[in-house]
């Protein structure tokens, strides 16, 4: 844009104004995004943070936070919200890496055909897929009887009902967000690095964790960012296959809504389950070095 | 159904509407109520028996929902966007609503409650059913009900040597759950709401439940739930609501209950406050709360009326007639619940229940 045959001076104002016109046509463009997420995130995120500081009476309280510590449930329902949300995220890792792994290894046409073994459940509603979960897994079920007619085991074992069958069943349902952004990821990945790190030497072993590994890892980090986070706020899936032993945060908001009507004692469960997902997500990416994976940072 | 005429021209429906106003003993609404209830075969007792007669018999149309929830009903008021008119609700979520200002005040004068049971009815609810809670079984694993041998109280649901197998109890909701527990710890029934009155005494049901705790298999969480775990006999044994386990009986599950020692409770309809239309939807309330509607309800579902003529003038059989448990045969056998100790305490108790169900 530089105009040689005009003074330096002048130009450099131009210049300045110009780029300024450009940042406030761009914010005009963000301007819509801008106002639906504070209209749909911010405002109604800020309500509930109002909310958990006012107490029965109407006024200012901390009343809702104490309730906190004074009974134990609290605590140990955020622990279970955290571990049933921890283990989902590593089976879904578990079962999901080799699985991306397989479909960026297959030519894109076969890829696409298994992938619809992976989104063809994706789309079928969430409660039919746990409601069939408990169908297989419970006393009577099919996976019982089967296993009893074929002599696995005598006497039906306890699949559901507890924190195995709401693991199985929110794992299956979380594996598309891990395998997704993954099989993205893993589809960049030139195969000729993985030549060339054979040709310098390298193990297939060798190879794969120190080149492979490392070039899959952003995809794998945003896909267990995605499942973890949408585990801590899980409610069907654990309800119906926990057997109401699997207390999750969302379930005692429930409760206590249901109950005693009190928004201001659910709010405040919501702020401190979002103020802690915010300090483990910031620990996680220090420490872990997420960021760097996550926004290409060096 | 509205008995308004199909769309004609203004003038003239204006003029039809009038004469058939004249005609009927209610004035037809221009626009239909909301009545909100539950899903699954309540809901559709209650349209069979109440709903659509009395709509039909008052020209006051309806608009049916599902999924009536006292919470929800207070998130409307507070936020001043009232859109139901009539909702159903258990007595103790009434009596919650209530207190936290979310009802309008039933307007006596307009419904009938004289042949009503004493305490079926509020200054803010009127009773539509009566229902127990109950303890149920596997009739093949303990035998038919009443038979030698057979459960028979509280203390038999806690007692996992002389029947053993897996139970079910109540999840995240404290309603029903701890009277139970008082009676099986020998509490006597009259006594039980005066032990419950003190957060000790509340301790001391939960800590009984948590004695059972290893043995329950599955905490419910709906009626629906109740009837599927008898069903597929994935429990031996469970607490729940009378009706569910009849109609569960109907589909081919092996279960039975008794009304020894349960709890004695009612449903009921409710007024969210600043109801869009409180006038119609009152003489809507007062018509479903008649013996002849009443009367129908037990065809469809295994719940008493609340009025007592009903049993006057139903046509139901008599063993049908004697199954419900606000039948004057059954009901000294049971506890009625106090709505007083939920009004003071469900905050508490409900604390100390969670606290025993996420250990």
């Amino acid at each position: 844009m530089q105009n040689p045959v005009e003074p330096a001076g002048m130009n450099e104002h131009a210049l300045q104004r110009q780029e300024a016109r450009e940042q406030w046509t761009l914010l005009g463009l963000a301007a819509p995004a801008v106002l639906a997420i504070v209209a749909i995130i911010v405002i109604p995120v800020g309500w509930l943070f109002y909310l958990s500081f006012v107490g029965s009476d109407g006024q200012f309280s901390l009343e809702h936070y104490a309730k906190m510590i004074k009974y134990k449930s609290y605590l140990r329902v955020f622990l279970i919200t955290f571990e049933v949300s921890i283990l989902t995220t590593l089976i879904c890792i578990l079962i999901g890496y080799p699985l991306a792994y397989f479909l960026a290894l297959l030519p894109t046409r076969w890829a696409g055909i298994f992938m619809l073994a992976v989104l063809l459940p994706f789309w079928t509603s969430l409660l039919v897929r746990t409601y069939a979960w408990l169908v297989l897994l419970q006393k009577k079920g099919m996976l019982n009887d089967f296993a009893i007619y074929i002599g696995l085991w005598e006497t039906p074992v306890k699949l559901v009902h507890n924190m195995t069958g709401t693991l199985i069943g929110m794992a299956h349902i979380m594996l598309p967000f891990l395998v997704l952004p993954l099989y993205g990821s893993m589809r960049k990945i030139e195969r000729d690095m993985m030549h060339a790190a054979a040709n310098l030497g390298a193990s297939p072993v060798q190879a794969f964790w120190k080149v492979y590994f490392p070039l899959s890892l952003s995809g794998m980090v945003a896909g267990s960012l995605i499942v973890f986070v949408l585990c801590l706020g899980f409610y069907v899936t654990p309800a119906v296959l926990g057997g109401g032993r699997v207390v999750m945060v969302a379930t005692q908001i429930t409760a206590i809504l249901e109950n005693q009507f009190d928004w201001g004692a659910a709010s405040a469960l919501g702020v401190v389950l979002l103020i802690a997902t915010l300090i483990i997500l910031y620990l996680a990416a220090r420490f872990l070095k997420f960021d760097a994976a996550l926004f290409g940072k060096s | 159904m509205s008995r308004m005429p199909k769309p004609a021209p203004r003038v003239r429906s204006m003029i039809l509407a009038a004469g058939l106003a004249a005609f009927t003993s209610f004035a037809v609404s221009a626009e239909p109520i909301t009545v909100v209830s539950w899903g699954g075969s309540y809901g559709a007792a209650q349209d069979n028996a109440l709903f659509n007669d009395a709509s039909k018999n008052t020209g006051i149309a309806i608009n049916r929902e599902s999924g009536a929830s006292m919470s929800k009903a207070c998130l409307q008021v507070q936020s001043g966007a009232v859109s139901w008119d009539l909702v159903v609700t258990g007595s103790g979520g009434a009596a919650s609503a209530a207190a936290k200002g979310c009802l309008e005040k039933i307007d006596y004068s307009v419904v009938d409650v004289s042949d009503f049971y004493p305490n079926l009815y509020t200054d803010y609810c009127v009773g539509s059913d009566v229902f127990a809670t109950v303890m149920a079984w596997n009739t093949d694993k303990y035998g038919e009900p009443g038979s030698p041998g057979a459960p028979s109280s509280w203390a038999d649901f806690w007692d996992v040597k002389k029947y053993p197998g897996t139970r079910a109890y109540r999840a995240n909701n404290v309603d029903g759950a701890l009277e139970p527990a008082l009676m099986a710890d020998g509490v006597p029934p009259e006594k039980v709401y005066e032990v419950l009155s003190t957060t000790e005494g509340m301790k001391r049901a939960v800590n009984k439940i948590r004695e059972l705790k290893p043995h329950i298999a599955v905490f419910w969480g709906s009626g629906a739930q109740q009837a599927q775990l008898m069903k597929d006999a994935e429990v031996d044994m469970t607490t729940g609501w009378n009706g569910r386990f009849d109609n569960a009986k109907k589909d081919g599950a092996k279960v039975g209950y008794t009304f020894n020692q349960a709890l004695l409770d009612y449903d009921c309809f409710a007024m969210p406050k600043g109801a869009p239309n409180k006038k119609v939807a009152m003489k809507f309330l007062a018509e479903i709360s008649k013996p002849e509607y009443q009367a129908n309800l037990p065809f469809h579902i295994t719940y008493g009326p609340t009025n007592k003529k009903a049993y006057d003038i139903t046509t139901a059989p008599k063993e049908l007639i004697e199954s419900l448990p606000s039948h004057p045969k059954n009901v000294p056998m049971m506890l009625p619940v106090a709505l007083d100790f939920y009004a003071k305490h469900r905050t508490e108790a409900l604390e100390l229940y969670m606290e025993m169900l996420s250990e």
